[in-house]
């Protein structure tokens, strides 16, 4: 049976039928429907684990256990998993263990845009890439075989229109694979530096095996058709450059790490030229070239930003016209020739940013932040978005859980004064995640900051993944819940406020009294997302005969808020009754419906 | 020129139920026994931005994104939408329009205008252009939220796909307690000739 999946659903399916026992995961986009997909197999123990590090220690320990295990996780929450990663890749594994690889080329919801392939070569490991779902099946499968015949962890890398994009997809049966022995073998498995040493030897022999099977396996082919040109090409971008180029010779890299080098060296030897055609950086071309081989990629197809077609066929595919114009596309001939003055067009229309929805808990927030114009140290998560007009009330965002840092080495910076004017700014599952240790750290070196932990009780940016803190598992079963003020007290925190995020006068209250306190402050500002929370509150509406049209109310940047010309107009479709606008008009003009006369 | 593939894009804005409205098109699609691709941009895009569906379909699909000026149909939930993706449009393309104002951020806070010619200017830049109002037959049909599939029956009654193929598509779509009113929906904008 043939069913349409997004890549992220054919991976769960693929690890679902090779018989994955254990997986885990810290929600990113876009990798967030593996787990939520494993979750749903009652064969599978999946869980959301509070960072990445701890997901893919568990995977580690299910495999080393004997169980097949899967860890899946966005670009950047590989460098958080890096340190477990880059010994696992000594230790090997006992079952199979697949690392899952989400990269965000374009940045549709990321913090950069880094290639990851470059682990697979840091660690030694290998690393696949498909192309559409139903290799990213049929790779999820492999990876598990190759894990346990090289005893290596597998790097599985996905890329947003890979992971997010359907395609046909041929499903199968579960196969049970049964628990592998546990033996205990600490040379193997207890990385002191007299085992590292040996185990490294023991990787670089593993490399060398994987170099060979590189060269044979099916991952890697080559689609003769005319010789005057080549294209060797991975992942997404290999559609591209079937679009593109439908006439010139590919070699398509399933496998591309280790690398077949002599599946390359024929290759770029039967063609006249041969180009390499990659999404982001460099990765296969740098290693093509230390091979002594004359190929072009990165001249001419940019480093940066998400690949497509089009580009293929104004960067190479413009070049290979001048000779063998039969080998382009003429589809996207048009395109190519001119596809910024049309984008340019389009650009000078009103944009249409992300924004927080009608009702978001974390809108008030930023809205007092900016009143007392205070840096803000911000963080991953929806209230990201506070940076953006008309907030604009972040000063900076690094990564998950960089808040506290980085709030602690301003105060250390500029010193005491200026950390009155500082506060931190984290999501309740980005504390949970990687703030904890900022904030020990906060307590321990003697920091007079702030931090505000906005509670709205979910992961609500990667689509309301539950944590430590929701009380429910990734499988939605009942779980201890997390206590953010018994947490912060625990950590050496003396000051620790809660305040209704609705309440601006509240909010602003604790700011202020917390900023101007010694000693290291909590608030947590608590309201459940607004998209959680189904039952809508009565909705507000504006008194045509007091709006004084000074336009304070759209200062919050709520979507159903808007100005007629000369008044205010709430949106009764829209308006969740979150009552922010009221607390801030001087003019007493806005009402709940239904009050007074209408 | 497309060797057969058939490509439509769909643009809106985040809730309007583009994403929806992409699945069915593509199980429908899938019935013609070809490759179908399609490619959503999730994550930040479902706070209330711009929010874009395409869909690919024939006989041997690679890219799952089109190239601009290669979009067969352009099915726009929202007219500033339409003007931004245009672009996407191939020469003598289909666009379908649903006749609806949702203005962004910048226009609502004053730091930008709503453009209020934009049916206008499309009518000179676009042959075959259907100005629908899918919001009030969505009402007719019993649900305002049904305007996705008013503009998946518009679009239909284009495309070379039976209708046992979309109906069954739309009841693998959507949940029982709505299909009545989908249904309805996707009926009314079939009746809609451009």
């Amino acid at each position: 049976m043939r069913e349409l999946l997004i890549g992220n659903h054919a991976l769960a399916r693929g690890a679902w039928e090779a018989g994955v026992r254990v997986a885990a995961a810290y929600p990113g986009t876009p990798s967030t429907e593996i787990i939520e997909a494993l979750a749903g197999y009652p064969e599978v123990y999946a869980e959301w684990a509070p960072n990445e590090k701890v997901a893919l220690e568990v995977a580690i320990g299910a495999a080393i256990g004997g169980a097949r295990s899967l860890a899946a996780m966005k670009h950047v929450g590989v460098n958080v998993a890096a340190d477990p990663l880059m010994t696992l890749a000594y230790t090997g594994v006992n079952a199979g263990l697949v690392l899952v690889s989400a990269d965000d080329p374009g940045l549709f919801s990321s913090q950069n845009e880094q290639d990851n392939r470059f682990y697979a070569r840091m660690a030694q490991i290998p690393c696949l890439e498909p192309a559409d779902s139903q290799e990213v099946k049929d790779m999820a499968m492999l990876a598990f075989s190759l894990s346990e015949e090289f005893d290596t962890p597998v790097i599985l890398r996905l890329t947003t229109r890979i992971a997010h994009s359907y395609s046909l997809v041929e499903l199968g049966e579960r196969r049970e694979v049964p628990l592998k022995d546990y033996v205990k073998q600490p040379a193997k498995y207890v990385m002191l530096p007299a085992f590292g040493k040996v185990r490294h030897r023991v990787v670089e022999e593993r490399r060398l095996k994987l170099a060979a099977y590189a060269e044979t396996t099916p991952l890697n082919r080559v689609e003769w058709a005319d010789r005057r040109v080549g294209v060797i090409s991975s992942g997404v971008a290999y559609q591209y450059v079937k679009e593109a180029l439908p006439g010139v010779s590919v070699l398509k890299l399933g496998l591309t790490y280790p690398l077949p080098e002599k599946l390359i060296r024929d290759f770029v030897n039967a063609v006249d030229t041969c180009y390499v055609v990659e999404e982001l950086e460099p990765f296969l071309e740098d290693q093509i070239r230390a091979l002594g081989l004359a190929v072009t990629g990165k001249e001419l197809v940019p480093r940066v930003d998400e690949l497509s077609s089009v580009i293929v066929a104004r960067t190479v595919g413009s070049r290979v016209a001048a000779f063998a114009p039969e080998l382009v596309s003429p589809a996207l001939a048009p395109a190519a020739r001119a596809p910024e003055a049309a984008a340019t067009a389009a650009a000078e229309l009103p944009g249409r940013p992300p924004l927080m929805c009608p009702g978001c808990p974390h809108r008030g927030v930023f809205y007092v932040l900016k009143k007392l114009q205070l840096v803000v140290a911000g963080d991953i998560g929806c209230y990201t978005l506070g940076a953006t007009p008309p907030l604009q009330a972040m000063d900076t965002c690094i990564c998950m859980g960089a808040s506290l840092g980085v709030a602690m080495g301003m105060e250390k910076a500029r010193g005491p004064e200026f950390a009155r004017r500082v506060v931190g700014v984290i999501g309740d599952s980005t504390f949970l995640h990687s703030g904890m240790t900022g904030l020990l750290d906060m307590v321990y070196n003697g920091s007079n900051g702030t931090l505000i932990i906005l509670d709205n009780g979910t992961t609500a940016m990667t689509g309301h993944q539950d944590h430590p803190g929701t009380g429910y598992t990734a499988a939605h079963r009942h779980a201890p819940k997390a206590d953010l003020e018994q947490i912060a007290r625990a950590l050496g925190v003396q000051r620790v406020q809660v305040v209704d995020s609705y309440d601006l006068e509240a909010v602003e209250r604790a700011i202020r009294e917390e900023t101007a306190a010694a000693g290291p402050s909590v608030i947590i500002a608590r309201r459940p997302c607004a998209l959680l929370h189904k039952e809508k509150e009565a909705v507000y509406l504006v008194d045509k005969e007091n709006c004084l049209g000074c336009r304070y109310c759209l200062e919050l940047g709520c979507p159903a808020l808007s100005f007629n010309g000369e008044q205010a107009v709430i949106d009764p479709i829209q308006c969740n009754g979150c009552g922010l606008c009221i607390q801030v008009c001087p003019a007493e003009a806005i009402r709940k419906a239904g009050e007074g006369n209408e | 020129m497309n060797n057969g593939v058939v490509n439509v894009l769909l643009v809106g804005v985040g809730g309007q139920g583009t994403i929806l409205a992409g699945r069915v098109l593509s199980r429908a699609a899938a019935s013609l026994g070809g490759e179908v691709k399609v490619s959503d941009i999730h994550g930040m895009a479902q706070r209330g931005g711009s929010v874009v569906t395409q869909v690919r379909f024939g006989p041997r699909v690679y890219s799952p994104v089109m190239a601009p000026g290669t979009a067969d149909f352009l099915v726009a939930f929202e007219k500033l939408e339409a003007r931004r993706w245009l672009y996407y449009l191939k020469d003598g393309g289909q666009l379908i329009v649903n006749n609806q104002e949702l203005p962004p951020l910048p226009v609502l806070t004053g730091a930008a205008v709503y453009p209020d010619n934009l049916v206008a200017e499309m009518e000179k830049l676009v042959k075959n252009m259907l100005v629908i109002d899918a919001l009030d037959l969505a009402r007719r049909a019993g649900n305002v939220k049904a305007v996705n599939m008013v503009l998946m029956g518009a679009l239909a009654r284009r495309l070379p796909i039976s209708r046992e193929a979309w109906e069954e598509a739309l009841a693998a779509s959507v949940p029982d307690r709505f299909l009545e009113v989908n249904k309805k929906a996707f009926n009314l904008g079939w009746e809609q000739n451009g």
